[in-house]
């Protein structure tokens, strides 16, 4: 079951594509596929790297935080002054991949924090809508 | 008061603040006292809190004599839901493009 009040948090984008991961995989991190469906850039999967995401409306600043071939990315995404993380993850399905991408306003070097957070947001999300009802 | 979307992403990281700006959501205006009582935590941190909650924008503040009273800003969170609706949308048609890439590898 998705917990929607943790995801409010942080958007979720799923799919399921027809294709295998480690083709999915390829377009999330080589340099050239990845500018042809996100921006110019000068990734590379490795933890630590610092890369530019740039587009002609500026740009981000990322640093790897997470490469698990054909399983997960993930990087830091601060642009505009707005710092966050985005994941992918990669999950085999029979008839391609489940492929998910969560960017979130968390830290990553705040895991443990994040961890607790979760069931406070819960909370915090189902308290506020009995408050505020359709403000979001 | 607007406060950046990381702001607010800090500020209700916390899980004091988070319960601070909970109660006051549910309860409407409250002293600092009355936040302190259940809290657990010292009248000084709960301050310290709230003041962190009210740069934030989530929390207003009044002063009634000797009280201080506090109620929340759920409006404070609006940034949060724009940034979220911004990146919603940018990340979908970013999929649409990774799908059609995918199709062109393909061949």
């Amino acid at each position: 079951m998705t917990n929607t009040a943790t995801e409010a948090l942080s958007v979720v984008v799923e799919r399921e594509i027809p294709f295998p991961a480690e083709k999915i995989w390829r377009a999330l991190t080589q340099p050239h596929l990845i500018e042809e469906w996100l921006m110019e850039n000068d990734f590379k999967p490795a933890v630590g790297h610092r890369f530019d995401l740039r587009a002609d409306w500026g740009s981000v600043d990322c640093k790897v935080l997470a490469v698990e071939p054909k399983k997960t990315l993930s990087y830091t995404w601060d642009a505009m002054g707005l710092e966050s993380v985005v994941t992918w993850t990669l999950t085999p399905t029979s008839t391609g991949t489940h492929l998910r991408m969560e960017q979130s306003g968390f830290r990553p070097d705040q895991q443990q924090a994040y961890q607790g957070a979760k069931y406070g947001w819960q909370k915090f999300f189902a308290g506020l809508e009995r408050v505020v009802g359709g403000l979001s | 008061m607007r406060a950046e979307p990381t702001a607010i992403f800090k500020t209700l990281r916390d899980p004091t603040r988070r319960a601070l700006f909970e109660r006051l959501s549910r309860e409407g205006e409250l002293t600092v006292h009355a936040l302190t009582a259940p809290s657990g935590v010292s009248q000084p941190a709960v301050s310290k809190h709230l003041n962190s909650l009210k740069l934030a924008g989530l929390v207003r503040d009044r002063r009634d004599g000797r009280e201080t009273y506090y109620r929340a800003r759920p409006e404070g969170l609006t940034p949060l839901f724009d940034w979220l609706k911004f990146f919603a949308t940018f990340w979908q048609s970013r999929f649409d493009r990774l799908e059609d890439l995918l199709k062109r590898m393909d061949r």
